[in-house]
């Protein structure tokens, strides 16, 4: 057992670390989201593809590094030590661009991949509808052909980044009369063209990330589809993979941060606070650690198991309960979200705030909790009654 | 990064892991559940004593196998998951670590060799009475090679041919190692919560004693090294446990059919043993390290070993009592294995000091480092 890196591994944190530190600031705190964030976001990731650190993984032909996924571990270690603006491009280029990529065709690889990797244009992901969140397949925005194109109509919500995203993966309706799962089909959609109305969300936490959009009769072609007609589901289902992997990072302040703002406040003191402080030490380490043991099966050429699911599980709850207990230690002055009032950059109630969301988006704990029930330990799958009638019978 | 075991103590667990299920089936942890005179299974005992085990971690040169911290690490977690009704730990992971730690060379020459070869059992003796211990919770005394007072309990203080005991010398305290067999010993075997694994009151009456080492007053400074060293021990066999109690839960509820289906397709079930599964992850992961921090004199090794013991003993708690209720009324019978982990599961918890105790150990060494 140990935590050094292989001699290629330390070249590579080395070279990676080198190139961090010519280009970003060492990030102090969280990321900063000042200036003008989608152009800095832009730009960094431009700087990235062109210097081949951008999806390390990916194969060189379409402009990645061929490198392994160890690589991209250690990169995204070393990025993230460093204030570096990639959240516009999370969702395009870890989810909907792997998703073209496995089922596009040549053209539709030519035409995307590179323009996403460089950061010219961004993706978002258009699965989500009010009736349909966690049971993604109860979606209704139908497609029904005609001619060369189909013809959507509907509305998706809560899509991050649609404001902002020149493209985006659609997930539609193309068979009401078979069983929900077997009427999908997958899309490119052109997020400029017309008929595509975007209408930001104002969210719980003050910000508007995500969005309503509506569809009216908008003219996708044919070349444009993902998978066959009626395969949608299973194309979702590489998204969704992709997607379970991507979230579950360090998302905001943790047992560091709290513990140096008990210190400045007296609470080490507080038996209590000093027992939770403890359990969320363990949580973290115990989250962190399990990653290490992710990596080192990657490091030798294994596939991981199934350890990373717990990961969301953990992060989210725990960063909602810091967050509760650091405003909670301020008294009346916790509420205070004014930067030059609240301790540590008001952090704990910027997150306080973001945490419910993380919870839900990527798959809510329920649902999470569910997959490693079914997946990790076996067992039965819940109770689903419409599975094998005709989506149009409900 | 190779944070993992290495293929050999992988072979190393899975040959400990078939010859646990068959030499220490629940049958023979059962045999001294139901016999109050037993205090323990002496017949798998003399076997993992062949198996030369409890020289694991001790040198070559002091009669063991030279192996190492993880591979008794790995040992451990073994014990845990079949309940091992032996005082394995007491003498291999307090008893032996210690002399390790603090003994002198004559000391290790001397006890060292008969630990690894089961000629004699040791065990730790700290605890006077109810709460957390502390310097001046101790009233045992030490004087002029001579040792008086009680200790209750002594985890195996009944089995035991020798005992580590914490004693007052001075203004300090010192650890002295005392020959259980002598006159000026008395022993009481106890009633625990817990009786697959034996606990005494054992009376000290003017006992001759060595002090371990020969540095006077350090007694507290090397119990916490030495606890720290056991908790880590502790913690796999807490984790194997819990990680039996996860696979038992799964196969009954799989098994169990209520309202026409599996009761494990009902999520208060599913969701229940995805947070036992969430669970003992963390406290695996938090082990490894412990694991690492061990077998490395790491300077992490106070924290690590705090959060392994945390960690352990939580999933431990939760894995047992969640197995129970996923069991429903056969899980509260005599006859299904369920209850002995519930009690190895708080015994565990709270031998070496309690969550709340190394907690607070967690705490102050974060805060130790962060000073610095
Ligand atoms: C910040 C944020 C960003 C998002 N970004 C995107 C995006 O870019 N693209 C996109 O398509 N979507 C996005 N989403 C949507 C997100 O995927 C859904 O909100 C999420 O999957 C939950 O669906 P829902 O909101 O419809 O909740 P519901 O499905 O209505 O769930 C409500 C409650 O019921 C529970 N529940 C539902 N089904 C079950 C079940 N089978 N068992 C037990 N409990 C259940 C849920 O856990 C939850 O507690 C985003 C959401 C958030 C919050």
């Amino acid at each position: 057992m140990d935590f050094t890196d292989t001699q290629e591994e330390a070249a590579f944190r080395a070279e990676a670390n080198a190139f961090l530190s010519q280009h970003l600031q060492p990030k102090k705190g969280a990321a900063s989201r000042s200036g003008n964030y989608l152009q800095r976001a832009k730009d960094w990731q431009k700087i990235k593809a062109e210097n081949r650190f951008a999806q390390i993984t990916w194969p060189k032909e379409i402009g990645g590094r061929g490198g392994s996924p160890m690589q991209q571990v250690i990169w995204n270690q070393e990025e993230s030590k460093f204030d570096a603006p990639t959240g516009p491009f999370a969702i395009g280029l870890g989810m909907c661009v792997p998703t073209v990529i496995a089922f596009g065709s040549d053209e539709h690889k030519q035409r995307y991949v590179q323009k996403a990797l460089f950061g010219e244009e961004i993706w978002c992901q258009l699965f989500s509808e009010p009736a349909a969140g966690s049971d993604v397949a109860g979606l209704k925005t139908k497609a029904v052909q005609d001619g060369d194109d189909w013809v959507i109509n509907g509305q998706k919500v809560w899509t991050s980044g649609a404001h902002y995203s020149d493209y985006g993966i659609l997930l539609v309706r193309t068979d009401p009369d078979v069983p929900k799962h077997k009427g999908l089909t997958m899309f490119i959609v052109d997020m400029k063209q017309e008929g595509v109305d975007v209408r930001p969300i104002h969210q719980a936490s003050g910000g508007s990330e995500f969005n309503e959009v509506y569809f009216t009769d908008v003219r996708i072609p044919d070349s444009d589809r993902l998978g066959e007609p009626g395969m949608g589901w299973k194309v979702a289902l590489v998204t969704l993979m992709n997607e379970r992997l991507a979230v579950g990072g360090s998302p905001g302040p943790d047992w560091a941060e709290i513990m140096d703002y008990a210190r400045s406040s007296g609470s080490m003191s507080d038996a209590a606070f000093r027992a939770k402080l403890a359990d969320w030490y363990v949580a973290a380490q115990g989250y962190k650690l399990t990653k290490f043991r992710t990596q080192t099966a990657l490091s030798k050429g294994e596939t991981p198991g199934p350890e990373n699911s717990i990961g969301k599980v953990i992060t989210a709850n725990h960063l909602q309960d810091i967050c509760n207990s650091a405003i909670e230690m301020q008294d009346h002055y916790g509420i205070i979200s004014d930067k030059d009032h609240a301790p540590a950059d008001a952090i704990f109630q910027e997150s306080f705030l973001w945490a419910p969301g993380l919870r839900i988006a990527g798959g809510t704990d329920e649902i999470l909790k569910n997959i490693i029930a079914e997946r990790v330990l076996g067992l039965p799958q819940d109770v689903r009654v419409d599975k094998d009638k005709p989506f149009s019978a409900f | 990064m190779n944070f993992d075991f290495s293929d050999d103590q992988k072979f190393l667990r899975d040959e400990a892991r078939k010859f646990l299920e068959a030499q220490c089936t629940s049958a023979d942890v059962r045999a001294v559940l139901d016999d109050d005179a037993m205090s323990h299974n002496d017949e798998v005992w003399q076997k993992i004593v062949e198996m030369g085990w409890l020289g694991a971690a001790i040198p070559e040169e002091f009669g063991g196998l030279g192996l190492g911290m993880l591979e008794l690490c790995v040992i451990a977690e073994e014990l845990g998951r079949v309940l091992a009704p032996v005082p394995f730990g007491s003498s291999a992971y307090f008893f032996a670590e210690a002399i390790k730690l603090a003994g002198t060379e004559e000391q290790k020459a001397e006890f060292l060799p008969k630990v690894a070869d089961g000629n004699i059992v040791g065990c730790l003796a700290t605890t006077e009475g109810p709460g957390a211990l502390t310097a001046s919770s101790v009233q045992t005394v030490a004087k002029d090679g001579t040792l008086s007072g009680t200790k209750v309990p002594v985890t195996d203080g009944d089995i035991a041919t020798h005992a580590a005991v914490l004693a007052k010398e001075g203004s300090g305290a010192g650890i002295y190692i005392v020959a259980l067999d002598q006159d000026g010993v008395s022993r009481k075997a106890l009633k625990t919560i817990e009786p697959t694994r034996s606990h005494a009151e054992i009376k000290f009456d003017g006992a001759s004693a060595t002090r371990l080492g020969d540095e006077t007053g350090n007694g507290m400074t090397v119990l916490d090294q030495v606890m720290n060293r056991g908790a880590v021990l502790l913690a796999f066999e807490q984790l194997g446990g819990a990680s039996r109690c996860l696979e038992m839960a799964t196969e009954y509820a799989k098994e169990r059919h209520a309202f026409g289906r599996p009761i494990g397709g009902n999520q208060a079930i599913k969701h229940k043993l995805a947070d036992i599964y969430v669970k003992n992850e963390v406290a695996r992961s938090n082990a490894y390290y412990g694991a690492w921090a061990l077998s490395t004199d790491a300077a992490e090794l106070p924290e690590a070993a705090a959060a392994a013991r945390v960690a352990a003993s939580e999933a431990f708690w939760f894995a047992s009592k969640e197995n129970i209720q996923t069991h429903g009324g056969m899980g509260f019978t005599w006859e299904v294995d369920c209850h002995l982990y519930y009690r190895r599961a708080k015994l565990l918890a709270v031998q070496a000091g309690s969550p709340a105790v190394w907690k607070e150990k967690l705490v102050s060494a974060l805060e130790a480092k962060n000073a610095a």
